[in-house]
C-alpha cells in the first residue's frame, strides 16, 4: 500500500461538456475531490447531478459525444511505485487506458440483468477479465475464476462458471458482476448504484460483501448512490453533487453531524427516517402547493358519517398460483408457485395501509387482483362504502366499469405509464371520456382543477408528457386516477422510481390528498422507511403470504416475524447512530418459508395461519406453538 | 432434447401434406388442363386437332378421372420418388428439374455468399460510425441498390462485361460449352458469367441486410453489457465482435429458413432478363402452361425446403442462444 499521503486518485478541476445540437453543456464542472487507497468515498447526488459522468471520465468509459475540457484525473498507481498517470490525458481506448480498465480500476453497475451479455456463461464472463490483465494459463484462470465465485459467495462455484446470467437471481448476479470487477484485484473499484436494482435484504448482503472483500483485497472503492443510508453505513468521505458541481465535501462524520450546505441539508431533510417524530413532515427540496376546487371538494354525502370500525375493503383467503415451465427444450418440466397464498385483510375508510415485501413476493399480484386485472384460483375481494357493499370479483361487464370509479390505481413508472403521443389534457381526462362523464366545459374545469391539486401549471396541458420530469409525470398519474373522484387509491410503489427530494414531494402531496379528498389508500411499497412515513398500519408479505400485520408503531417497536426482523434490520438508516448490523446480515434464507424457525415454519406439514396478538398485531404463526412461546 | 426433435419432424409430416393439398388445388384452379392449352395453342397456329387423339392422351395421363384421384396418384408417386411426367418437356419431371437445380444452387448460394461478405463489413461499419460521413455515405449507396430495378441492372450490366471483358451475352457459360462435359475451361466460363447476376441478385438483398444489421447492432450497442465489457479492458473491437455482434445475428439466423428455398428458386425475373438456366424461369412457364405435374412437384420440393430449414435454423438458434435453450418460459 502507499502511504497516505499521495491518494489513490486525484481528481483535480474536472470539466466534462456534451456537444449537444443546442451548444454544450458541461455535465461535470470544476470538481475536485480524492480517493486514499483502501478507502471508500460516496459521491452523492440526485440524477443529473453528473456524478456518474465522472466515474464514466475516470474509466476512460465517457460517451462519444463528451469530451474532457480542463482538468485532471491523477491515478497512482501503486502497483509500480511513485508513477502518476493522468488519465484526463490518456487516449480512451489506447493501450494504457485498456490496462489501467478491469486491471487497476474497475466498475459495477447498478443493474446486474443487463451489464452480463445473456449469450456468454458467467465464468466465460469472469475468466475474460482475467486473461486480458494476467498471464494465466487456462487451468490457472479457471481456478482462480472459482476461486472468485467462492470469495463472493457462490454456494456452487464449480457450477455457477457453467450457467448463464438469466438462470441467476438478482443478487447472484451482482456477485458474478462483483467477481467480474474484482478478479485482477484493482486498487479502486467504482460502484455506481450497485444496490439500487436490489432488494433491501439482499442490498445489505451486497453491502456487506463490498465491505469484507474491500478489508480482504484492501482496495479502495468510490460509491455513486444517491441513497443517504447507504453513505452512511459505507462511506468514510462523503462528496454531494449537484448540477455538475461539489456542493460540499468532507469525511461521513462531519456530513451527517454539521451539514454545512443549504443543499445537503435539505437532501438530509427530504428522506425518510424511522425515528421520525409523530406529524413530522418531510421537506421536500421543491415544496408543491396543492389546492382543490370547488369539484373535487367533498360533498355533502363524502362527508356523511362513515363507520370508521367498517372495511372499505375486504380481502378474504386469495390465493394464485402461477405454473411454470422450466427445463431445457420445452420438456414439460412444470412446477408451481405460489404468488399469493391465503392473504386476508381489511382496508378501513381513510386509513393508509402499507404493504411491504421484496420483489417477487407477490404485491403486484395482490393489487392487480384486487382491480380485476388478473383472476384468483379462490377467494373473496369486497369493496363497501355508503352505496353498499360490492362482491368485487363477481362484477363483469357495466357493473365492472361503474366499480372502476370507485377504485383507481397509481402505477410504479412515471414514463412508461403514460401514453407519450397524448397530451396531458387528453391523458387526465380519458377516465372522464371512458365513463362519458361530463361535457366539455366540465371536463375541461375538472381537469384544470386536478392539475392545480397535484400542483402542477393549467397551462401545461397542451404538452406531451416528455417534457416533463419523472416527478411531475407520476403527479400527473396521481391526477389521472383521481380524475373519477375514487374514494380509494391502489399506489403501487408510486415513489421508487424518483429521487429522495422528489420523492418527498410526492409523498406530502399523497398525504394532503388523503386528508383533503378522504381518500383511503393501499400503498405498496419494497421501502420500510417510506411505508412507515405514509402508512397507519403495514403488512409484510413474503413468498406470496401475508406474515405479519400490526399498526405502525407497533410493527417498528415489536417486530414478531422473523422475516419482518430481518427486513427491519437491513434497512440502512441515513444517520450515523443506527449503523447496519452486517454480522446479523443473514444469507437469503430469511425469504425461504421453510427456513424460517419453528412455530413460523411454512412447510408441508405446517400451515401457520394469522394469529391475534391484541391491539390489530397479527402474525403468521402456528397457534399452540406460539403462545407457548410467548408464554415462556 | 431428443424428444422435442421428434416432435418438431412429426410435425413437419402433417405441415407437408396440407402444403401439397394446397399445392394441387391451386394448380387446378385455373379452367382446363395441360392438354387445353395444348390444344389452344394448335388451334390458333392454325392446325387441326383430332379429337379422339386427345380424349386418348387423357385417359393416357389420367386427367379425365376425378381430381382427387389424381392428387392420390400424384401423391403417392412423391412417396415413391416419382416426381411425376412432364407434358411439356416430354421427360419424367427429375431429368428436367435435376440439370437446373445444380446451377441454381451455384448462382443463389454465391449471390448469399456475395451478400453476406458485403453487407457485414458495411453494416458494422455503419452501426458504430453512425451519423458519420461513412454512414451516410454507404446508406446513400444502400438505398440506391434498392431502389434500383433488378432487370435495369442485370441489362447494364451485361452489357458492360460484353464489351469490358467479351463475355457473352446472358446464360450462366459460354454458349459452347452447352451440352458438353464437365471440364476445367467450362467451369471457369461458368465463373466468367457468374458474377452478373450475383452482384444483380444480390445488391437489393445487400442493401435490406445492411440495414436490418445496422438497426440490430445499434439497439445492441447501446445496451450495458457493452459498457461492462468495455470497463474490462477489452479492445473496443474485440468487444464489438464478442457481445453485440453476436446478438445481433439471432434475425440472421432464424432467416436461414427463408433462404434455403430462396437458393433454389429466387430471382426468376433476373433469371429470364439474363436468360439463365435456372429453375425460376422453368416454374414459370410450368405454371403458365399448367404442366401441373412438373409445377406441382418443384413446389412441394420448396415446401420441404422451407420446412427442413425452419426447422434447421431453430436448431441453429438452440444452439447458438442459450436464451432459448435453457429459457423456456420461466420468466413470470
Amino acid at each position: 500500500m502507499n502511504d497516505q499521503l499521495t491518494p489513490l486518485l486525484r481528481v483535480r478541476d474536472l470539466q466534462v461538456g456534451f456537444d449537444l445540437p443546442g451548444g454544450e453543456l458541461l455535465a461535470v464542472n470544476k470538481v475536485s475531490f480524492q480517493v486514499r487507497a483502501g478507502t471508500t468515498v460516496a459521491l452523492v447526488g440526485e440524477s443529473g447531478s453528473g456524478k456518474s459522468v465522472v466515474s464514466q471520465a475516470i474509466m476512460g468509459l465517457l460517451p462519444p459525444t463528451a469530451q474532457i475540457r480542463n482538468g485532471s484525473i491523477l491515478f497512482a498507481d501503486d502497483r509500480k511505485k511513485g508513477t502518476i498517470t493522468d488519465i484526463a490525458r490518456l487516449h480512451r481506448d489506447g493501450k494504457a487506458m485498456r490496462q489501467i480498465r478491469g486491471g487497476q480500476i474497475s466498475l459495477i453497475f447498478q443493474e446486474p440483468m443487463t451489464s452480463l451479455s445473456p449469450l456468454h456463461t458467467v465464468g466465460n464472463q469472469i475468466r475474460e477479465a482475467l486473461e486480458l490483465h494476467r498471464n494465466v494459463s487456462g487451468r490457472e484462470a479457471q481456478e482462480l475464476t472459482e476461486d472468485m465465485l467462492r470469495m463472493v459467495g457462490f454456494p456452487d462455484p464449480a457450477r455457477a462458471l457453467r450457467t448463464y446470467p438469466f438462470e441467476l437471481s438478482g443478487g447472484l448476479r451482482q456477485r458474478a458482476m462483483i467477481s467480474m470487477a474484482l478478479i485482477c484485484r484493482p486498487s479502486l473499484l467504482i460502484a455506481d448504484e450497485p444496490t439500487t436494482a436490489l432488494d433491501v435484504t439482499i442490498q445489505a448482503q451486497i453491502l456487506k460483501l463490498m465491505k469484507d472483500l474491500q478489508a480482504e483485497l484492501g482496495m479502495a472503492v468510490l460509491m455513486i448512490t444517491h441513497d443517504l443510508g447507504v453513505v452512511a453505513n459505507m462511506a468514510d468521505d462523503v462528496v454531494v453533487m449537484y448540477r455538475g458541481r461539489v456542493m460540499e465535501s468532507g469525511t461521513r462524520e462531519q456530513l451527517f453531524r454539521d451539514p454545512q450546505h443549504p443543499y445537503l441539508k435539505a437532501l438530509m431533510a427530504a428522506v425518510p427516517r424511522f425515528n421520525m417524530e409523530p406529524g413530522e413532515r418531510l421537506v421536500p427540496i421543491r415544496e408543491i402547493k396543492s389546492e382543490t376546487g370547488h369539484l373535487l371538494a367533498p360533498t355533502e354525502s363524502d362527508k356523511a358519517p362513515v363507520d370508521s370500525k367498517k372495511p372499505i375493503l375486504k380481502v378474504e383467503n386469495l390465493s394464485k398460483c402461477f405454473t411454470i415451465r422450466q427445463g431445457a427444450w420445452l420438456s414439460s418440466d412444470e412446477s408451481k408457485v405460489y404468488a399469493l397464498d391465503d392473504v386476508s385483510f381489511e382496508v378501513l375508510p381513510g386509513e393508509c395501509l402499507g404493504l411491504v415485501g421484496e420483489s417477487g413476493c407477490g404485491k403486484t399480484t395482490l393489487s392487480k387482483t384486487i382491480m380485476r386485472a388478473l383472476t384468483p384460483d379462490q377467494g373473496a375481494v369486497t369493496y363497501a362504502d355508503q352505496d353498499g357493499e360490492i362482491d368485487v370479483l363477481g362484477l363483469d361487464g357495466d357493473r365492472l366499469t361503474d366499480f372502476r370509479q370507485k377504485l383507481q390505481f397509481v402505477f410504479q413508472d412515471p414514463f412508461s405509464s403514460l401514453n407519450p403521443r397524448m397530451t396531458v389534457f387528453d391523458i387526465v381526462s380519458e377516465p372522464l371520456v371512458i365513463h362519458g362523464i361530463g361535457d366539455d366545459a366540465y371536463r375541461r374545469e375538472m381537469v384544470s382543477e386536478l392539475m392545480k391539486l397535484v400542483g402542477l401549471d393549467a397551462r401545461h396541458l397542451n404538452r406531451y408528457p416528455h417534457s416533463f420530469s419523472g416527478g411531475q409525470r407520476q403527479r400527473i398519474g396521481i391526477a389521472r386516477s383521481l380524475a373519477l373522484k375514487p374514494r380509494m387509491l391502489i399506489c403501487d410503489e408510486p415513489v421508487s422510481a424518483l429521487d429522495v427530494s422528489i420523492q418527498a414531494q410526492v409523498l406530502n402531496l399523497l398525504k394532503d390528498l388523503q386528508e383533503q379528498l378522504n381518500l383511503t389508500y393501499l400503498f405498496i411499497s419494497h421501502n420500510l422507511a417510506v411505508v412507515d412515513y405514509i402508512a397507519d398500519r403495514i403488512a409484510v408479505m413474503c413468498a406470496g403470504r401475508l406474515v405479519e400485520l400490526a399498526p405502525r408503531e407497533e410493527l417498528f417497536r415489536n417486530p414478531v416475524h422473523p422475516y419482518t426482523k430481518a427486513l427491519l434490520r437491513a434497512v440502512p438508516d441515513p444517520s450515523l447512530d443506527n449503523p447496519l448490523d452486517f454480522e446479523s446480515v443473514m444469507d437469503s434464507r430469511c425469504s425461504i418459508p421453510s427456513e424460517w424457525p419453528a412455530p413460523f415454519t411454512v412447510s408441508e406439514e405446517t400451515h401457520p395461519r394469522l394469529i391475534d396478538l391484541g391491539d390489530g398485531h397479527f402474525v403468521r404463526a402456528d397457534e399452540s406453538a406460539l403462545t407457548l412461546r410467548l408464554a415462556s | 432434447m431428443l424428444t422435442y426433435l421428434a416432435r418438431r419432424i412429426l410435425i413437419m409430416v402433417p405441415t407437408l401434406i396440407a402444403i401439397s393439398i394446397i399445392t394441387f388445388i391451386i394448380i387446378q384452379l385455373p379452367p382446363g388442363d395441360y392438354l387445353t392449352t395444348m390444344i389452344n395453342e394448335m388451334q390458333s397456329q392454325g392446325e387441326n386437332v383430332d379429337q379422339s387423339k386427345i380424349d386418348a392422351l387423357r385417359a393416357q395421363y389420367g386427367l379425365d378421372r376425378p381430381m382427387y384421384v389424381q392428387y392420390f396418384h400424384w401423391a403417392t408417386g412423391l412417396l415413391q420418388g416419382d416426381y411425376g411426367y412432364s407434358f411439356e418437356y416430354q421427360l419424367p419431371v427429375a431429368d428436367v428439374v435435376g440439370d437446373r437445380v445444380f446451377l441454381t444452387f451455384v448462382l443463389n448460394f454465391a449471390t448469399i455468399i456475395f451478400i453476406w461478405v458485403v453487407a457485414f463489413p458495411i453494416g458494422i461499419y455503419s452501426a458504430t460510425n453512425q451519423y458519420s460521413l461513412g454512414d451516410y455515405g454507404l446508406t446513400f449507396l444502400g438505398f440506391i441498390g434498392l431502389a434500383t430495378p433488378n432487370f435495369l441492372l442485370a441489362l447494364i450490366l451485361l452489357y458492360l462485361a460484353n464489351i469490358w471483358f467479351g463475355t457473352s451475352i446472358g446464360g450462366m457459360m459460354d454458349p459452347k460449352y452447352l451440352d458438353q462435359p464437365w471440364s476445367g475451361e467450362k467451369v471457369m466460363s461458368v465463373l466468367e458469367h457468374l458474377w452478373v447476376p450475383v452482384v444483380v441478385i444480390g445488391t437489393s438483398g445487400t442493401a435490406a441486410m445492411i440495414r436490418r444489421l445496422r438497426a440490430n447492432l445499434l439497439d445492441e450497442l447501446q445496451k450495458q453489457y457493452v459498457v461492462t465489457a468495455r470497463a474490462k479492458g477489452l479492445h473496443p473491437f474485440k468487444a464489438l465482435m464478442k457481445y453485440p455482434l453476436r446478438m445481433s445475428l439471432n434475425p440472421f439466423i432464424a432467416d436461414i429458413g427463408n433462404m434455403l428455398p430462396q437458393v433454389i428458386s429466387g430471382s426468376a425475373v433476373v433469371a429470364m432478363v439474363l436468360s439463365l438456366p435456372t429453375t425460376g424461369p422453368m416454374l414459370i412457364g410450368a405454371l403458365q402452361s399448367q404442366d401441373m405435374y412438373l409445377a406441382g412437384s418443384f413446389l412441394m420440393f420448396l415446401a420441404l425446403l422451407t420446412v427442413i430449414g425452419m426447422f434447421i435454423s431453430d436448431l441453429l438458434l438452440a444452439v447458438l442462444d442459450p436464451r432459448i435453450r435453457l429459457g423456456g418460459g420461466t420468466n413470470r
